[in-house]
């Protein structure tokens, strides 16, 4: 599947997208805000530092928000991801979330790693699974255990259809593979070696995820008693109403009643705790954004507050209030969502 | 169209909390607690409601409750096996009763 950029289709301009939602006549998360009396939005301290290295990736999924794939060229130089490491060494933000596309693809994807883990930080690798068994990156796992990184992989399903149907076919079979290949390194095992492997649940369709610790133990039993795999946490993420998935939910006419539901889903609890007010997002050119979604959106970080790494590292101030537009709704539907899962209950 | 059954309806669910209030909430609290996780989990017990759902033929409860399965991580496969088992205990529910039948052709029969 090619990605919406190579195909020129009119959803991969941001600017479209925003529209789009617009024209659902979803009203705007500010104003949902205020009207439950909450404050605009503005961080506390940084605990997460998430970069995102690139959008190439081996994989094409049905849902990406990134709408990363092969012919993704973006990519992190060498010049800025020494400036992110730079942003670690002056600033005591506990955690390097490294994202994509597929990081590891990224040819200084294993430098970033390294001088992270030098300056003792947690480092998290939001990894594809298939990645892990391409000829060239065989040594990865080592890798990533020697350095003690956090693998987070996404997993919609413990079966075999609807993994496939949203990654692409033959994705569940070769997930299990790179599975099996982590628990065998010692992550998973729950024994407290530092290896932590964390699984995402995407919903596949245009619904909600459900209770992420009832997912968790069903993920757990099944995974155990089908494939003798095991995994420390489940996250739940919902699909945001952006890029791919957005033109999923046009094409199967899904779109409105998809919106009603995060509006009428809208939990002022998981407002007050959703992931940009304690992460800074980078993006594969050094721009700043109050989220990975921001990110693709095109929508830096605003209100005066530094825009690129350059600038930061200038200014040294991280306090800034963040930009909101209408998919943040997929942020504090139900339980919210993060890319730490669900933040309320 | 007119038909005894109106989709909307099933929004209107908690109109019928309005003249008895107190069995309305003694309901849901019950209701709520029965489709916590437990010895089960969420989607399992979604996937019961869906079969019992079928077998009672409620319109209702179908919508919801397969809504509720796909949130709670069961797929097409799984929901399908779980008509079936409604769809088996049905089936078998009448045949089994055949014996009554049988019974009754035995006594009268020579």
């Amino acid at each position: 599947m090619p990605s919406l950029l190579s195909i020129g289709h009119r959803l991969s301009h941001p600017e479209r997208q925003l529209r789009v939602l617009a024209d659902t006549g979803s009203p705007a998360f500010d104003e949902v805000l205020r009207r439950h009396g909450l404050p605009a939005l503005e961080t506390g301290p940084i605990e997460i530092l998430q970069v995102n290295v690139g959008k190439l990736c081996n994989q094409t999924c049905a849902h990406c928000h990134v709408d990363a794939g092969p012919d993704r060229k973006e990519i992190m130089t060498r010049e800025t991801a020494e400036q992110v490491i730079e942003l670690l060494r002056r600033h005591p933000i506990p955690t390097l979330d490294i994202t994509g596309g597929a990081p590891e693809l990224n040819p200084n994807f294993r430098w970033m790693v390294r001088e992270a883990f030098r300056l003792g930080r947690h480092v998290i690798d939001r990894c594809n699974l298939t990645v892990l068994l391409i000829k060239a990156q065989r040594d990865l796992a080592e890798f990533l255990a020697a350095h003690k990184v956090e693998v987070i992989a996404s997993l919609p399903s413990f079966r075999k259809n609807g993994t496939d149907a949203q990654r692409g076919d033959g994705v569940f079979d070769k997930s299990i593979e790179a599975l099996r290949m982590l628990n065998a390194l010692g992550y998973g095992d729950g024994n407290g070696n530092g290896l932590r492997l964390g699984l995402v649940h995407n919903p596949v369709g245009a619904f909600l995820p459900g209770n992420q610790a009832s997912l968790e133990r069903d993920y757990k039993r099944e995974l155990d008693r089908r494939f003798g795999v095991g995994f420390d946490n489940l996250y739940t993420i919902t699909n945001m109403p952006i890029s791919r998935f957005l033109d999923f939910l046009e094409r199967s006419g899904n779109l409105e009643r998809y919106m009603d539901v995060l509006v009428q889903s809208f939990n002022p609890g998981a407002a007050g705790s959703v992931m940009c007010r304690s992460y800074l997002s980078v993006g594969w050119d050094g721009v700043l954004y109050d989220c990975d979604f921001n990110q693709m959106l095109d929508l830096p970080v605003g209100f005066g507050a530094p825009q690129t790494l350059s600038e930061l590292l200038e200014s040294g101030d991280l306090h800034r209030r963040v930009r909101t537009d209408r998919h943040c709704f997929g942020c504090t539907a139900g339980a919210g969502s993060s890319c730490a899962g669900a933040v309320a209950d | 169209m007119e038909t005894y059954y109106c989709p909307h309806d099933l929004e209107r669910f908690s109109e019928m909390g309005k003249n008895c209030p107190e069995l309305w909430e003694k309901f849901m609290s019950y209701y709520n607690a029965v489709f916590a996780d437990g010895a089960l989990t969420e989607r399992e017990k979604s996937l019961i409601a869906l079969a019992v759902a079928t077998a009672v033929q409620c319109p209702y409860c179908i919508d919801a409750y397969t809504k509720a399965s796909l949130e709670k991580g069961a797929d097409l496969d799984q929901m399908t096996e779980a008509v079936h088992v409604a769809n088996a205990i049905r089936g078998g529910s009448s045949l089994v009763h055949g014996v009554q039948m049988r019974t009754v052709a035995e006594k009268l029969g020579m």
